[in-house]
């Protein structure tokens, strides 16, 4: 059969076109059109001027971000933290859909799935919050049980050397439930069949973990896994900036904040531009790199 | 075969602890905020408090209802998310079903334009320059607009009506010569509830804790979500800030106030959700997974 003319076909679906079509402009002007502004990252940008009109300078902004101290602050702790975040935070939403795939009473299964979801809507505002008044020096409760048992009053929340540790694991405690979802939904579409007949075979619960659960989400983890690669340097703004102090922030200064002081903060437009680009490429070769390892090893792949 | 099933038990002995341990992990820092809010300060300072309130008054959410700053931007974020959430939904689903539709010519370009978005973008400073641009700069529209486009949302969306509403359904009712868009509002979106009500909580919920758009582009206080009010209410007494400036008294007071004013602004979310999570595992996700 001859394919009709295009422009028969386009008006054919004028419908649709209309109903993507506020997402299309949407994209176009909050997404696309702001990329032509990476042009700043080579200028001596100043706004009354605007792109076209700014001196260029080429990689000088470039230069200066990796001769700076920050640079050698700022990246390592942007690695450190997202690696950590992901090591700490990959494996326990797994472990927890397992757990709950072998809990045979339904009403505990669905207290404990609905019970740790609930992290996950708490706003970051009020997460920090919490994480202050659990770890005060004062008036938490972490040091109030301390000073019961005889130990003195620590100072968590300025020890640059535990920021890491609190960021990541406070961070789990949110995630952990949600990130379960998606497991216990590839758990609940493996074939019931598959465990039936392993049964009769004679198969303990950690074979049939071993030979039918794991393989079966081993793709999706892949994926997820992937995914977050792509982020290994834009670990989350959001968070950090609000568990900042002064005296924390030789671990707790990451590249987003830094971008967000030296562009929005000081109007070092063109500076801070550089700096999100060089950020952007680099997790965009981080991706490819992990999706091509992932697609010879376990031919999951994004594309 | 006698002694697998030994292991058996044994192992689902262990995992019911495990998924206690989860249980608990989760369940407690709640709990201790819920038990704060209705304790005295003075007992939460001097580790009274524990399992149970202590010194049970309710003189923190008293002190709350008198912060007019916080029932302002109660309001402001209430009208901003339900506008928001509208854009979001009218923008992400019948884009979402569009995609779905086979004979639709350049599909596949639609869908590259749309997930590109999620591997390259201006950054920060080029999106704030361009909407300075705009004017959106301490204009609220920018509070409703940001992010009206969730791609991965989308995708959630499409996998969603692919797997769960029949093309052959489509067809016959093109076929009786419905439009695409009375096609879409009276057979698709009947049979996609559940996608609605998952959807409708996603876009909410980030609407509702969302503080950093605000704080990019809000110059004025009189404009500022509740999460920005909250965090000049919260976080200004931080850390090493803990104590220092403010006398004992009105330290106590903020500390008395904090917790009520987390259950407060945390309980629209919490109310909703359980409502809407029974879809979440298998109306919603399971296509999100196969896709």
């Amino acid at each position: 059969m001859k394919k009709k003319k295009l422009s028969i076909r386009l008006r054919k679906h004028w419908e649709l076109y209309v109903m993507i079509a506020p997402a299309f402009f949407y994209i176009l002007i909050f997404h696309y059109i702001p990329i032509h502004g990476l042009l700043g990252a080579f200028e001596n940008y100043k706004p009354h001027k605007g792109f076209f009109g700014s001196d260029w300078v080429g990689l000088q902004h470039f230069r200066k971000f990796f001769q700076t101290n920050a640079f050698w602050t700022v990246v390592p702790n942007t690695v450190k933290l997202s690696l950590y975040g992901l090591i700490a935070g990959f494996p326990l939403p797994i472990v927890l859909a397992m757990c709950l795939n072998y809990i045979p009473s339904l009403k505990f299964k669905k207290l404990v799935q609905n019970v740790t979801y609930a992290p996950h809507f708490i706003s970051l505002i009020v997460m920090v919050s919490m994480i202050n008044n659990f770890l005060g020096v004062n008036y938490g409760l972490v040091n109030n049980i301390r000073e019961a048992f005889g130990l003195g009053r620590e100072q968590f929340l300025t020890d640059a050397g535990l920021f890491p540790h609190i960021y990541v694991w406070t961070g789990v405690w949110q995630g952990v439930g949600w990130g379960s979802i998606v497991y216990i939904s590839a758990l609940a579409g493996v074939d019931p069949e598959l465990h039936e007949s392993a049964r009769i075979d004679g198969a303990s619960i950690l074979q049939r973990i071993r030979h039918i659960d794991f393989p079966a989400i081993l793709p999706l983890a892949v994926t997820m896994l992937i995914m977050n690669a792509g982020h290994i340097m834009s670990v989350g703004f959001d968070k950090i900036y609000l568990m900042q102090n002064s005296l924390n922030l030789s671990a707790s200064e990451v590249i987003s904040t830094y971008v967000y002081k030296q562009g929005l903060g000081s109007s070092n437009y063109g500076y801070a531009t550089a700096v999100g680009l060089f950020t952007a490429i680099v997790n965009l070769i981080m991706l490819v790199i992990v999706n091509t390892i992932s697609r010879r090893l376990s031919e999951t792949s994004l594309w | 075969m006698r002694k697998f099933i030994n292991n058996d038990k044994v192992f689902t002995i262990f995992n019911y602890l495990l998924a206690l341990f989860f249980l608990l992990i989760a369940f407690y820092p709640l709990w201790y905020v819920v038990i704060c809010s209705v304790s005295d300060p003075s007992a939460i300072v001097t580790g009274k408090v524990w399992i149970v309130p202590a010194d049970v008054t309710l003189a923190g959410y008293r002190r709350m209802f008198t912060e007019n700053d916080i029932w302002f931007g109660y309001a402001r974020t209430i009208i901003y998310t339900l506008v928001g959430t509208c854009i979001n939904l009218l923008f992400t689903i019948p884009a979402g079903y569009a995609l779905t539709r086979r004979t639709l010519p350049f599909r596949k370009a639609i869908n590259i334009y749309f997930m590109l978005t999620m591997f390259i973008g201006g950054g920060l400073i080029p999106t704030y320059l361009w909407m300075s641009k705009l004017g959106m700069v301490d204009n609220v529209a920018v509070l409703v607009l940001m992010g009206a486009v969730n791609v991965w949302n989308m995708i959630i969306c499409r996998t969603f009506f692919d797997t769960n509403v029949p093309v052959e359904l489509i067809d016959a009712a093109k076929i009786d010569g419905g439009s695409e868009i009375r096609i879409f509002t009276t057979i698709v979106l009947p049979l996609s509830k559940a996608l609605l009500a998952v959807m409708t909580l996603f876009f909410a919920v980030g609407h509702w804790n969302s503080y950093f758009t605000a704080m990019v582009y809000m110059r004025s206080k009189s404009k500022w979500p509740l999460q920005l009010v909250l965090r000049s209410l919260l976080l200004t007494v931080n850390g090493q800030d803990e104590g220092v400036g403010n006398g004992m008294e009105r330290m106590l007071q903020l500390q008395g106030m904090k917790y009520a004013v987390i259950i407060a602004a945390s309980v629209p979310v919490l109310v909703i959700y359980p409502f809407i999570q029974k879809h979440f595992v298998k109306g919603v996700m399971v296509g999100a997974v196969k896709g």
